[in-house]
């Protein structure tokens, strides 16, 4: 069980900047972020985008002002569970709250300051009808372990370097005995060299590429698993293909994800939170950054520094309800770090 | 210069909003939908990366050419068809007055 002052969910600019605010009070922060890297969506989606809106910075690549806050928010010396998704959020007897991540991975903390930005970054899903029913039963968003597909019948859908990728190497390892590359148009937005090497392997009849093509049905085999998919192709109609395994990859999307199940109060997949001190409708969870809304909201990372802000100086009362609080300016006492 | 021009909205319900867009805002499709509270999320924020703002064209407005971030978008979304487009990818300016456009599911 990591223990400490203030648990931060999501690892963006907003969650960093709190880390070094949290600091100056004494307090100390632990970061969950479901990406491997510190940063968010500005490490994960832009990090060679130029921000023009940060205080004194004219200009600053996305990316550097990550690495900017990585070091201010630093000397405060900062936990961090990276690649980890926060699941649930419990309430202890003594009034802390336990946070646990799908890895099983349990932090406690007095307070915890929701900073997830967009959510959790989940696999796109196609609107295939049944397709939820059969997740774990031979659908699969993600390949984790490419040995999981040994000797296996499968079929591929999309036409991103993801599914390029997955295709040449689940081919040149010779892992999976048959692979159907279905996509929906007849060139690919890959790297050059990957379409140039997929493009060879349909040639060479070592998969079969199916294209202006999408698998629009699942049919199930006789234990309720995958058995078959139907792929309807725009001239010669519906396509119905044995298979083992169906792994559809578009790419990631935003979704609020597991918050949206921890008793906020939400109000368009945002969570509400009063502006006096950017606290939620639970005691001692705050919400700071793109993902609280109140009336007048701005998604600007500005102002989820100044949320992160007030929300550490109302997390300090919570702690040490029997403190006081002055406010110190940094310019006369220096930052001391941890 | 027009300060505003007429947009058409049809939503997924099949009704036409018939909407005034400034064109001294430098705002795009994805954000009149927002400000007139149509059905259309904007996940991303216009940065192309979402595909929540999917729309069809459905009039023949002659639009600037696709960016690879909006093909490479529509690549990986759903309910795609010829005349798909990014709502946060298309400006509003005086050459899209008149433009119909057809929210995807």
């Amino acid at each position: 069980m990591i223990e400490t002052d203030i648990v931060i969910i999501g690892a963006g600019p907003v969650g960093l900047f709190t880390v070094f605010e949290a600091g100056l009070l004494k307090l100390r922060c632990h970061l969950i972020d479901s990406l491997p890297i510190p940063g968010g969506q500005l490490a994960e989606i832009y990090p060679k985008k130029p921000i023009y809106d940060i205080p004194g910075y004219p200009t600053i690549n996305a990316g550097e002002l990550v690495d900017r806050l990585m070091e201010q928010g630093g000397v405060f010396k900062p936990g961090f569970t990276l690649g980890e998704s926060a699941v649930s959020l419990d309430e202890t007897d003594d009034g802390k709250y336990i946070v646990t991540t799908n890895k099983g991975t349990q932090h406690k903390s007095p307070v915890v300051i929701i900073a997830g930005g967009l959510g959790v970054f989940e696999p796109r899903k196609p609107p295939i009808d049944n397709l939820e029913k059969f997740e774990d039963k031979g659908v699969e968003y993600i390949i984790r372990d490419p040995e999981f597909y040994r000797g296996k019948r499968v079929v591929v859908s999309g036409g991103g370097d993801s599914a390029l990728d997955w295709t040449i190497y689940l081919i040149e390892n010779k892992i999976v005995s048959e692979l159907v590359l279905v996509h929906r148009r007849t060139s690919f937005r890959g790297h050059l060299d990957s379409v140039q090497k997929v493009m060879d392997m349909a040639g060479a009849g070592k998969i079969n590429l199916i294209t202006e093509a999408e698998v629009v049905g699942i049919n199930p085999n006789a234990e309720g698993r995958v058995g078959s998919v139907v792929i309807k192709h725009a001239t010669l109609g519906d396509i119905v293909k044995e298979t083992d395994h169906f792994i559809p990859l578009f790419g990631l999307t935003p979704s609020l994800g597991p918050i949206a199940n921890w008793g906020l109060e939400l109000d368009k997949n945002a969570v509400k939170v009063d502006t006096f001190d950017y606290s939620t409708n639970r005691k001692g969870v705050y919400a700071v950054g793109d993902i609280n809304t109140y009336p007048g909201k701005l998604k600007l990372i500005l102002c989820g520094f100044h949320e992160g802000t007030l929300a550490v100086q109302s997390a300090f009362a919570r702690i040490f309800p029997n403190k006081k609080n002055v406010l110190k300016y940094t310019t006369v006492n220096g930052v001391t770090g941890f | 210069m027009k300060e505003a021009i007429h947009v058409t909205i049809i939503d997924r319900e099949n009704v036409a909003h018939h909407l005034e867009a400034p064109t001294d805002m430098n705002m795009n499709i994805m954000e009149v939908c927002k400000a007139y509270e149509l059905p259309v999320e904007g996940t991303c924020g216009g940065m192309a990366l979402c595909a929540s703002c999917q729309c069809y064209l459905e009039s023949d407005t002659p639009l600037p050419e696709q960016s690879d971030a909006e093909l490479a978008m529509l690549d990986q979304a759903f309910h795609v068809k010829e005349n798909s487009r990014l709502g946060c990818q298309i400006r509003i300016t005086e050459e899209i007055e008149g433009i119909v456009l057809r929210l995807a599911p």
